[in-house]
Parts: structure tokens; sequence; C-alpha cells
């Protein structure tokens, strides 16, 4: 029972990153840009969080740095998409080969100056990023595990998840941003700028998948800068947006079942079931695989597909 | 209201080019509050570019626009929205997967009302105009007319003044386009502007007060309607005399060549697209398909060229069951489509090959070897080019340069080239001018007087009952009816069409 519960928490800390990838995502495809570069938003992200924190030892800085240098490589994607209607497969490809490079060629620059050899952040932000302790609410048995017993960047996820969700299912503005994913044509007739939420869309959502870049470098190796740190985390997010349908309030939960599948390797006893490692690192692809499969074999109306994912709009077409 | 003498919209020598092709070249037009002015012109003569131009969705290179008096830049459709411009576009510009409220309300500046708020006003317009419309039914869920209701509405929503409508009939059946015109002039009487643009002479007849037409990217003439007739507003629109009477010969030795029997066809969701559906193809006379859009039309042609699983039920070719054979196997047999589907090359051409390799595309498995030998399809597609008379710079360029009309001629010459005996056309002359559509209509003629069966999917129904023979009648997948072309009346197929069945029409 205490390992279960342990491995509950587990699963939400290891399931943070995929958050924060997948409510970027889904806010950018909601306008119809399928970004497959959050691989490389989130490495840019986690590069730019780890060295502002690593100079500056303050947390928020570092969280303002990975959300802005993000939202700057998005702001790319977006020029070349929405303005020059490049096409978005090469774009997003191309988005995550730089982001990917960019991150470890800082990294390493960085690693060489550094005097130890080692890049590691200071003790005072290591402080700041710990579990919160709530008093009281945190002291319950199992609940405060399960409920209060997590990082900063836990409670920021869930946070930005639901603001999300209600952004895009609750207001005007987000009823005139699902139009334009759905029929650009459309919205535009109806007096939407098309292209201005286009960019806000994309640029924020990229943000958003910068501040997961941000937990990957600075969390998951106990602030030790390594290289590759985001490690594929970046393509499970763009899948589960599909295993989240669009809704960002889904994604809290998927991104949590995905991390569970991370860890479970920790967590498995070998006396249940003795696989190799491997499986389990597999594993999250293997399901997200599963799920793609599922999700085209059922595929009908109202599965939130924005209709025109993918496609550039240009108004004077004929 | 009368009609007042200030202008709703007037424009003044307004030009527009697309690349080197001049689209709108120093149009003048204008049009009143409480009055009804039609748009009248040829496929390529500039009228939706003119519309689009008001709309906001294209800048004008030059030449200007007042509304109301007062000289005006549209930029954007927010900014045309704001002077009072409606446009109801000849495709829908709905969100499939909204409801009709939130598609009304899309975009709109105003605070977020409740649905209750809301539902109510919407109904409240409903009521004003005499429109019916459930708020909450999906777009998807919707008929054309309904979706078309709905567009009307989100005009009405942002009380606009001047009304654009393009082509708005041309999916509609008889009794609904009776009911839009209604709903137009009460939109008249109220002292709205409004611009509409058809083909339908008689609908511009019927609903206009004045005519502008257009030829060729510049308006010609403005007319009082009350003083024009059908003659002289075609003479107008293609620039000479032309006759409107389409040939009709006697059909000759008709014999059964193909028998439908209880064919059943699913839609890729699973939905029945045809309810089985039994009819017969015979050779030397022209079978009409009706039916308002989406009610089978499709499946039926793609049924009878094998390109769907079929459900159930047989297609008999001269005894022979064809339901299960390949495509190859059916054109081998002699059963050739022309079908033409929405986008006109999507199906039958190659859009970046040019003539001589769209010619291959039917011809390359007989030929012997490795290599493609194209000196025979070069040929046919040079005698093609003479005969047809099709314009274009060359055989290899690729068909996608070329005009519709062109476009048309290249896929029915080459299907009619392989000698078939049944031959499947599917909205042949959609967006095709007079001239090139009467062209396809003799066509069409030529192959029945050779003895060939020919299907003709058609939509509009004064052309459907002068061409054809027999008029076959869908409503959702199932056969309404099968009148005798001759004697059937335009209402008797628009009654058909909305599905009731053929004893009720009759009595």
């Amino acid at each position: 029972m205490d390992l279960f519960i342990k491995f509950l928490v587990a699963a939400v800390g290891a399931g943070t990153p995929l958050l924060f990838g997948t409510v970027g995502e889904i806010i950018s495809e909601k306008v119809g840009h399928l970004n497959l570069g959050v691989e490389g938003m989130m490495s840019i992200g986690a590069c730019a969080g780890f060295m502002v924190g690593y100079f500056t030892d303050s947390f928020l800085l570092a969280l303002v740095a990975s959300f802005v240098a993000a939202a700057l490589s998005a702001l790319i994607y977006a020029f070349l998409t929405v303005t020059l209607m490049a096409n978005q497969n090469v774009t997003g490809l191309t988005l995550t080969i730089f982001g990917i490079g960019l991150s470890n060629f800082i990294g390493v620059y960085m690693l060489e100056r550094s005097p130890n050899g080692t890049l590691k952040l200071p003790e005072r932000i290591t402080a700041s990023m710990r579990s919160i302790h709530i008093p009281v609410l945190s002291d319950l048995p199992v609940v405060g595990e399960l409920l209060f017993s997590y990082t900063p960047f836990v409670y920021l996820g869930v946070a930005v998840a639901l603001l999300m969700g209600f952004y895009l299912f609750r207001t005007r503005t987000g009823l005139n941003v699902q139009a334009i994913g759905e029929n650009p044509a459309s919205a535009d007739a109806a007096g939407i700028e098309v292209s201005r939420w286009k960019y806000i869309n994309i640029v924020l959502g990229g943000g958003i998948c910068g501040i997961g870049g941000a937990y990957c470098s600075m969390i998951i190796n106990g602030g030790v800068w390594i290289s590759d740190n985001v490690g594929g985390l970046g393509w499970i997010s763009v899948a589960l947006v599909i295993f989240a349908a669009w809704k960002p309030q889904m994604a809290i939960l998927g991104s949590f079942v995905f991390g569970a599948l991370r860890i479970l390797k920790y967590y498995m006893p070998k006396s249940v079931i003795d696989l190799p490692v491997a499986f389990y690192d597999m594993l999250p692809f293997l399901i997200t695989a599963l799920v793609l499969i599922l999700s085209s074999v059922h595929e009908s109306r109202g599965v939130n597909i924005p209709a025109n994912l993918g496609n550039n709009y240009f108004r004077e077409e004929r | 209201m009368a009609a007042t003498t200030e202008y709703a919209i007037e424009c003044r020598k307004i030009t527009k080019r697309f690349g080197s092709v001049v689209a709108n070249d120093q149009i003048d037009l204008n049009v009143r509050y409480g009055e009804i002015l039609a748009l009248l012109g040829e496929n390529g003569s500039g009228k939706t570019t003119l519309m689009n131009m008001l709309s906001g969705i294209y800048h004008p290179d030059s030449g200007s626009i007042s509304i109301g008096g007062q000289e005006v830049t549209i930029s954007s459709p927010a900014d045309a929205m704001r002077l009072g411009i409606g446009m109801i576009h000849q495709h829908f510009k709905l969100v499939d997967v909204f409801s009709a409220m939130d598609n009304i309300v899309l975009g709109s500046q105003e605070k977020r009302l409740s649905p209750k708020v809301l539902r109510e006003r919407v109904l409240g317009i409903c009521q004003s105009v005499g429109l019916e419309i459930d708020p909450d039914k999906k777009i998807y869920d919707m008929s054309v007319s309904e979706k078309q209701t709905v567009e009307i509405l989100k005009v009405l929503y942002r009380s606009a003044r001047i009304l654009i409508l393009d082509e708005p009939t041309a999916v509609l059946t008889p009794q609904e386009t009776e009911k839009l015109f209604a709903i137009l002039r009460r939109m008249r009487e109220q002292g709205c502007a409004i611009i509409i643009i058809t083909h339908k002479l008689q609908e511009v007849l019927e609903l206009s007060d004045r005519v502008t037409i257009l030829w060729k990217g510049r308006s010609i003439d403005t007319v009082v309607t009350a003083e024009s007739d059908q003659r002289k507003l075609t003479e107008l629109m293609v620039g000479r005399p032309v006759s409107l009477q389409i040939n009709r010969p006697e059909p000759e030795n008709v014999s059964t060549v193909m028998r439908i029997e209880s064919l059943f066809v699913n839609k890729p969701d699973g939905a029945p697209a045809l309810g089985g559906i039994s009819a017969e193809v015979r050779t030397g006379e022209i079978l009409g398909v009706a039916g308002v859009a989406g009610s089978g039309q499709k499946e039926l042609c793609e049924a009878i060229a094998g390109l769907v699983p079929v459900q159930s039920g047989q297609i008999l070719f001269n005894g022979e069951n064809i339901v299960g054979k390949t495509p190859a196997q059916i054109i081998d047999l002699g059963i050739h489509m022309g079908f033409v589907p929405e986008d006109r090359l999507g199906m039958g051409l190659v859009a970046s090959m040019g003539m001589v390799d769209n010619m291959l595309l039917k011809s390359y498995r007989t030929s012997k070897g490795v290599c493609i030998d194209r000196k025979p399809a070069r040929a046919l597609a040079e005698s093609l080019v003479k005969k047809l008379e099709i314009v274009t710079p060359g055989v290899d360029t690729p068909v996608r340069l070329m005009s519709g009309g062109n476009v048309q001629k290249v896929l029915l010459g080459r299907e009619i080239e392989s000698n078939p005996s049944v031959l499947v056309t599917a909205y042949p002359v959609r967006g095709l001018d007079i001239n090139s559509s009467y062209v396809v209509y003799d066509l069409l003629n030529e192959q029945k007087k050779r003895g060939v069966a020919v299907v003709f999917v058609g939509e509009d129904l004064d052309v459907l009952l002068e061409l054809s023979d027999r008029i076959l009648v869908l409503c959702h997948g199932r056969i309404t009816g099968v009148v005798d072309a001759r004697t059937a009346t335009k209402e008797q197929i628009g009654l058909l069409m909305t599905g009731a069945d053929s004893q009720e029409v009759a009595s």
C-alpha cells in the first residue's frame, strides 16, 4: 500500500513535463497548427530555464526564461507557417532538430567552462523547487501525500491546464479560436482575425511547452545538467494530445497515466513480473502507438480533432 | 419602405488583377436601400471576385467603394461587418461541429450571453423575417437549406443592412427557393439592400428590381428588370444572341444494358448512403439523376465504377453481375465514368499532368513492353484538341492550368474515345459557362445517338428536364420516382427530391 502511494506520487511527478507539453500542443493545434517541434521547444525551454536558474539562482526567473525562450522558438514556427505558409510538418521537425541541437550546444559550451566539469544548480534554487510543505494539509495521512506533496511545477501544470480548458471552452475568445482550427475561412468571414489568433496561440502554446522543458532539466536529474534531457517526452506529448481528445482537462489525466508508465520500472516488484528494463522504457511509446491505432479506428464526429489541423490558411486562395 | 435615392453601395471603377489575369476591369455597380439587385454573368465574368471585395476577402487594386454615401476602405471581413455588409457565400462558411447559435455569434465583439438569452434573441430574429431553425442543432446534422438559414441569421444577427448572396439557390429545391425569395422580399420591404448572384434567368426576372450584367470582368449594362426579358439578358450575358434550346434527339434502339437490383451502399462512417435502389439503364437514352446534393448520387456512380464496397444487391451488366469486380475489370467491360466530383480535377484527371499523360492513365495497361509509348496518347490528345476545340497552350501543359470548361472536355473526350457502352457523368457542366455547357450537352447527345447508355447526374432541374429522356429522383439514398422527362414538371421533381413518393405527386 505504501509502495502504491509512492508510485502514484512519483507518477504525478513524471507526468508533469508531459502535461505542459500536451497542453501547449493542444493550444497550438486548436488553431489548426500541428507543431511537431514540441521536443525542440521543450529543449530550448530546458536550456534557458537551467542556465538562467544557474546564474541568477532564482526559480521564478528560470521559469520566465524557459517560457520566453520556447515562446520565441514557437514564434519562428508561427512566422514560417502562418505568414510564409511553409509546410507545418517540415517546419515542426526542423524546429525539433534545431531545438535539441541548440540546447546541447549551449550545454556543452557551458560544461567546458565550468570549474569542475559539471553544471549543478545552486542550493537556494533547488530548495525553492522542492516539494511544497503546506501545514496541516500535507501532514494528513494518505491524502496529504497524494495531493499536497508536490513540487511547484505540478501545481502550476494543473493550474495551467485548467486555465487553458476554461479559455478554450468557456470564453467567447475560445469559441473563436476553435472556429479557426475547424474552418479558418468561416472564422475569417465571421470577422475573426485569423492570423493574429494563430500567432497568439502558437506562441502561448510554445511557452507552455518550454516550462515542461524546464522541469526536465531542473528536476529530473536532480539539478545536474545533462545533454538530451527532454529525451523524447515532447514526442509523447504530441501523441497525448490525441489521447486527451484536444481537451486540456483530459491532458491532466493522460499525462499522469503516461507518467505512471514511465516510472513503472522502479516500482514493479521483480517477484511479480520480471521483465528487462528496456521493456518499461518502451512501454509509453507502445501505448502511444495503441492510442493512435484506436483513435483512428474509432473515428467519428465529435472526436474533437480540429477539422483543419495541418492546413495553412490563405484568404485569397482560389 | 420604398427605394430611396441614396445608394447603399456605390462602386466606381473597381479593378482587381490576379497575376496577369484581370478579374475585374473598371466595374461600376450601385444598389439602393429597399432594392434587390441581381448580378448576372457567366462563370469567370468576375461576379464573385467583385462581391468578395465588398465583403473584405479581397482588396481592390484600384477604384473606390462608398457605403451610404461615405467612401470607405474594406480591408477585412470584420470591416465589412462594421459597415453593415453581410455576405452569404456559395460554399457556406459554417463550423460543422458548432451549434447554430455558436455559429451565429461567432466572431461578434459583444460580451458572452447566456445560452438562454441568446436562444431567445435568435428566435426573435427568426420570427421577424419568417425563418425557422433549431438554435441548438449542430451544423453537421442540418440539411442544406437549414445551413443557409443559419447563414442568413448570422448576417441578420449583426443587423446588416446590406446583404450579398452568392448563388443561394444552386443547392435548393424549387420549394425552398420560393421560401428564400419570400424572405428576401420581406427584407427588402424592411429597407435592406440586397445583391443576389445567380445564373438562373427566371429567378432574376422573378425577384430583382434591377440587373447588372458583367461580361469578361466588365460591367457592360444595368437594366430595370421590369423592362427586360430572358432573351435580352442572355444576349447581354453571352455577348451575342444564342439559342437556349437544348437539343433532345428521340432515343433509338432502346434496350436495357444495365440493371441495378436492390443496391445497398454504406458511407465510410457506416451510415446508409443507398438504401436498396433498383433501376434500369438503357442504351440510346440519357438517364438523368436528380436529387438534393448528398442524396446518394456519388455513391451510385462509385458503385457502378467499382470504387466503393457494396453491402448487398447486384448490378447486372448484360446479365453479368459486376459487383465485386475491380475498377479495371469494369472498365474493360466498357463501362466508363466521366465522374466529376465537386473539385473537378479530383477523381478524373491528375492536375499536374498534361493531357498526354492523362490519356495514358486509361490506356497504359494495354501497351506492351516496359517503357511507355507516348505516341498514341499524344495523337489522341491532339485529335481531342482539334475535335472539341480545347483551348490549351499545348498538350503537355498541366491540366490544372486550363479553364474549367476545357478540363471538362478533356475528361469527357478521353472517356468517349474509348468507345464506352455505359457513360456515367456527374455534374459535367458544374462551373462551366453557357457556351461550354452546350458543347458538353452536344457531346452527350452524340453518345446517345451512337447507342451509348448515358447516365447524367445533374443539379439544374431545367437542364435535366430538357436533356434527359427519363429522370430518376433520389432522396436520402432511395429512389422516390422515375419520371418521363418529356412530361414531368419542375415542381413534381422538386417534391420527389424532398421525399414525397410518386403516387402523392401524381394525385
